[in-house]
């Protein structure tokens, strides 16, 4: 038989299951829809990101240090720019606003840029073009959240430590920021030359120093890197090029996009497990058709062509159907992700994104349709006169049917491989799926044989009967609770996470938790603030000094500083990790622990102390340092070489926003040393705090407060943000069980009307019917959610016990939510698409026979 | 044209072996009219699917045309049926979703036929069914639906036909009118015609018979006269 002539076999024979196969198969398209839309979205970010590149950045080549420049780069950047070198300094800080016209404060990110800067894109202000009226004279452009949080208005001043600013326009967008950060302290951005009239640049101030440089040629920044790399790296300045900016925010993007990716690709594999029930399903109504062809002649190679072109064909429609939708709500995702992009996201169709949705969408519907398929080979031909279900000869795992569940397993691990873009990654994401989905069906099983066996007789018979329905000869009851449950499984998953991780920062009425932080106290405005606080009635309730310290000498042998902290870790189990070395240490002196540590190694000190001093490091700096106790520490305090021995170590819960230390010293050893002082106090209510920020910020401006209402706020916005996006793409997982209800549905509905008209026709009311079915999906929905939300409560609860290390707890708002919203929706769809049974009459029964 | 030769079928049911045909000898000539005659449960539907190649004895041997069906795979059955047999069923058994043309094609795309369209308008012609060939099978009453049956049956010229109580779902006038039309395909082809029944009066009509009882041949025409 020809190619052609048995195509047109396979697609007249098709001709009244056409749309029960589309329906089959458009389980699929919901998954290739979020896998389109993400990776069309992903795409264009990525070419926005390439496209905008050197605007990321603002200039070819940035050079950072955490503290001032010194001698040798400034004489470097002096030379540069007499050789012609285009240059602008960006001095940032955090530090807190103060808008006199209404009294409030806040703490901001300051940001101080020479004219000039930037030399490429362009930051864009509302009202437009305001940006370049900076540099012209004691001018602030500020974020919009600040604006509101202040309830600023344009032409209004704000103070920043002893400088007052005018605002003349509000920040609308800058490249390479990504928004949301600022939601942590919003950006207030003014003229470099009036950064000395704040007199914010004090002792212990964490401040940025920046310059931005334009090369003269494109490539110099190579060059640049290459000459000046030994220099700028020992003087502890980090160097980024444009070209890594770009590479950076490409890989970080491109996680981004592979993370939604694979959220959006349990959709699809759901969508695959929804085709291979509902082919099975069609292959088992078709036996007797194929017994008959078998009869005529077809050789079960023709047959397995005719019903594989048959599933190809549609799922080849289901997979354009599915790519047409997610190029349609491509545009949704930058929208929900607005805030966490460094670009404007260019819309567009790529072309390649849709084809490979396309493409991965036929593969997956005929990887998951094969196994079903391949049951034809068996049908035997005796079927056609004997007219009786022709059951397989050779039941069983035979070649074919163990290489299609091969071919199976490969393409669902090669799938998730590449959407996560790792091999390790891919492969425990497909046991994990597996492993789900195994206990899924193990426990849907589980139910179907207590449902048959409990004692009924007590309930109606409608009810009898719709719980009947659940382990009846056919019933998809497995797959239905399959496929429901793993949606259900993500979203609950998602709000058990959204909950637990954002628990441990909650800090309801009845904490006694500080919720306001004071920072960069000078030592001789201590007494004072201690008595404003006192005043309003404010306790401290934690006081801590800090001092600023490198380290020198890690038992003896002199440190080599200023590596970029960005190098890639050698991997050597010996060698300390670099970023540790070269970090500026923020450390304190006390002589007894705090409530958020814990000692797991050595012993904490006692009575008097004296060089070398014992040090207490905490666990994971200790390992990344590679010392253990006994070994020897030397810090340089400000010039000063202070000697101390690791006694012990320390387990710290850095969830909790209290002052935690690296490494905390013996009062003695730092007592005399230039210090800070971070101080923690609790202010009832938004008013007692907004007053207590007011009166510290006007009598000492370089004192910084930190309001942890805002933070958690902020926490949760972010949190939340990030929630919703990948809720969105959880939701095509659910849509697709409800695909797969239908195609059950479908499946049996020859079953079901003449079951109904039977019932019809021995004196069963419609409300009887309805009734009955209503039973059945009530109770489908509700078990899958049930299974789905159990099953997340496993897994959350391993997550935070062993990933997250937080304490577990259940959202039982959101989770009761789901499962009311599962048990409705199934309730709705599965008597929407039974509507045919509910009015088909005796006799229009008797027809269809 | 046909021989069996010891031919026995038997199937496991648990721990039982449950014969239903044994000791089956037959020769049948080419362009002969057989009936096969027995009550239900006699063996008569197992031995035409033996004859026919849709399923595998137990012991013995079937030669159609021939070939040795034992020597060929479940495909090379299919394909020896494709060029050389013919059905027609007690049920019809035509594919729900092909028109009656498209169904009666079925034999010729199968072996990829060029003229199959031309040879199933002619064959539906000789069974008077030319203007009803755009039909599907639902739009189509039990007698005519057998007559499109009986044209898929003989459109690729086979050798042999094998009919299984064709006229088991029909009254009896549409009935004797189908095997009216059945042998006299058969007569003008030349098909060897072998036809499955426990109506007496449908077996007198074939020129030999055979009985059968409990899986045994108990009485052949041919030997008994």
């Amino acid at each position: 038989m020809t190619p052609r002539r048995l195509l047109a076999l396979a697609w007249r024979e098709s001709r009244f299951a056409r749309r029960r196969l589309l329906l089959f198969l458009s389980a699929i398209s919901l998954g290739v829809a979020a896998l389109v839309a993400v990776q069309g979205f992903s795409a264009n970010l990525q070419a926005g990101v390439r496209d905008q590149a050197r605007a990321l950045l603002g200039a070819d080549v940035s050079l950072s240090a955490r503290q001032p420049f010194s001698e040798e780069v400034e004489a470097l950047l002096d030379s540069l720019t007499a050789a012609g070198v285009r240059s602008a300094r960006v001095t940032s800080f955090a530090s807190m606003a103060l808008l006199p016209r209404t009294r409030a404060t806040r703490l901001v990110q300051v940001r101080a840029p020479e004219a000039g800067f930037p030399f490429y894109g362009e930051i864009e202000t509302q009202p437009a073009g305001r940006w370049e009226a900076l540099a012209s004279g004691r001018n602030a452009v500020v974020d919009p959240a600040l604006m509101l949080a202040l309830d600023a208005r344009l032409g209004d001043s704000i103070s920043l430590g002893e400088a007052s600013f005018e605002i003349v326009a509000a920040l609308e967008s800058v490249p390479g920021d990504i928004e949301i950060a600022s939601a942590f302290a919003p950006r207030v951005y003014i003229p470099a030359r009036y950064l000395a009239a704040t007199e914010l640049l004090g002792f212990g101030s964490r401040v940025e120093y920046e310059a931005y440089l334009q090369l003269p040629a494109a490539g110099a920044a190579q060059h640049f890197t290459e000459a000046y790399e030994d220099l700028l790296g020992a003087e502890e300045v980090r160097v980024r090029t444009a070209d890594e900016q770009r590479e950076s925010l490409e890989r970080a993007m491109g996680r981004l996009g592979s993370y939604l990716g694979l959220v959006a690709t349990f959709a699809l594999l759901l969508g695959g497990i929804g085709v291979a029930s509902a082919m099975g399903a069609y292959m088992a109504q078709k036996q007797e058709t194929i017994a008959v062809l078998r009869c005529l002649g077809a050789t079960s190679r023709q047959v397995l062509v005719i019903y594989l072109t048959q599933a190809a064909a549609m799922g080849l429609a289901g997979a354009v159907v599915g790519a047409g939708l997610g190029a349609s709500v491509q545009w949704l995702l930058p929208q929900l992700l607005q805030g966490f992009l460094p670009v404007e996201v260019p819309i567009g169709l790529d072309g390649a994104t849709i084809l490979a949705g396309i493409a991965i969408g036929l593969w997956i519907a005929l990887a998951f349709a094969i196994i079903p398929l391949l049951n034809s080979r068996h049908v035997s031909p005796l079927g056609a006169l004997r007219r009786q279900p022709a059951t397989a000869q050779e039941e069983g795992v035979d070649g074919y049917r163990a290489s299609a569940i091969a071919l199976l397993v490969f393409s669902v691990v090669l799938l998730l491989m590449i959407q996560a873009d790792s091999f390790q990654v891919g492969l425990a994401l497909a046991a994990g799926i597996f492993a789900t989905l195994g206990v899924l069906y193990a426990a849907a099983t589980a139910i179907m044989r207590s449902v048959r066996s409990a004692p009924k007789h007590a309930l109606p018979y409608t009810a009898r009967q719709g719980v009947a329905n659940l382990h009846r000869p056919g019933n998809q009851t497995r797959i239905v609770v399959l496929a429901l449950g793993f949606g259900v499984f993500l979203l609950a998953n998602i709000a058990l996470m959204q909950h637990n991780l954002l628990r441990p920062l909650r800090m309801d009425g009845a904490s006694e938790r500080a919720n306001l932080v004071l920072w960069d106290v000078q030592q001789d405005q201590a007494a004072e603030v201690e008595r404003i606080l006192g005043a309003s009635g404010l306790p401290v309730l934690q006081r801590a000094p800090i001092v600023p310290m490198r380290i020198a000498e890690i038992n003896g042998q002199p440190v080599q500083a200023g590596e970029d902290e960005d190098d890639a870790d050698d991997g050597s189990q010996t060698e300390p990790e670099r970023w540790a070395v070269s970090r500026e240490y923020r450390s304190t002196f006390r002589d007894s622990l705090v409530g958020s540590e814990r000692l797991i190694e050595g012993e904490w000190w006692t009575g008097p102390t004296r060089s070398p001093y014992p040090v207490s490091l905490e666990r994971e700096i200790a390992d990344d340092l590679r010392v253990e106790l006994g070994d020897t520490l030397t810090w340089n305090v400000q010039g000063v070489m202070i000697t101390t021995v690791v006694t012990s170590i320390r387990e710290v819960d850095w969830a909790r926003f209290e002052p935690n230390f690296f490494a905390v010293f013996p009062s003695a050893a730092l007592e005399a040393a230039p210090q800070t002082l971070v101080m923690l106090t609790r202010a009832p209510g938004l008013e007692a705090r907004a007053s207590a920020q007011r009166d510290i910020v006007s009598r000492f401006p370089n004192v910084a407060v930190l309001d942890l209402t805002r933070v958690q706020a902020a926490l949760d916005d972010v949190i939340g943000r990030i929630s919703t996006v990948i809720r969105f793409l959880a939701l095509f997982s659910i849509a697709t069980g409800f695909v797969v209800l239908l195609g059950a549905i479908a499946t049996s509905r020859i079953q079901r009307v003449r079951e109904s008209v039977l019932l019809k026709a021995i004196g069963a009311t419609r409300r009887q019917i309805g009734a009955i079915m209503a039973t059945e999906y009530l109770l489908l929905g509700t078990l899958s959610a049930i299974i789905g939300s159990g099953l997340a409560l496993l897994a959350g609860w391993a997550l935070a016990r062993w990933l997250f290390e937080v304490d577990f707890g259940i959202p039982l708002g959101s989770l009761s939510l789901l499962l009311a919203l599962t048990g409705a929706l199934a309730l709705g769809v599965g008597l929407w698409a039974s509507r045919e049974v509910f009015a088909s009459t005796p006799l229009e029964a008797i027809r269809e026979e | 044209m046909l021989i069996a030769k010891d031919l026995a079928k038997s199937y496991q049911s648990g721990d039982r072996t449950l014969t239903v045909l044994q000791d089956v000898d037959l020769h049948i000539e080419a362009g002969d009219f057989v009936g096969i005659l027995g009550p239900s449960g006699s063996g008569k539907t197992t031995l035409l699917g033996l004859l026919a190649g849709l399923d595998k004895p137990t012991r013995g041997m079937v030669e159609l045309d021939g070939v040795d069906l034992s020597s060929l795979t479940e495909d090379g059955r299919a394909r020896f049926r494709r060029d050389r047999v013919g059905f027609v069923f007690q049920s019809f058994q035509l594919i729900g979703s092909l028109t009656a043309q498209e169904n009666v094609q079925v034999p010729l795309e199968l072996r990829g036929d060029a003229d199959a369209a031309s040879r199933a308008r002619a064959l539906l012609a000789l069974v008077g069914l030319e203007d009803r060939r755009d039909h599907l099978p639902t739009q189509l009453s039990g007698g005519e639906q057998q007559r499109v049956a009986l044209a898929r049956a003989f459109v690729h010229s086979p050798r042999i036909l094998f009919a299984d109580e064709p006229t088991g779902n029909l009254d009896s006038e549409t009935g004797a009118g189908i095997i009216d039309q059945m042998i006299e395909l058969n007569r003008a082809a030349g098909t060897t015609l072998v036809l499955v029944t426990h109506d007496l009066e449908l077996a007198a009509r074939a020129r030999r018979t055979l009985r059968l009882a409990n899986g045994r041949v108990v009485a052949d025409s041919a030997v008994t006269g």
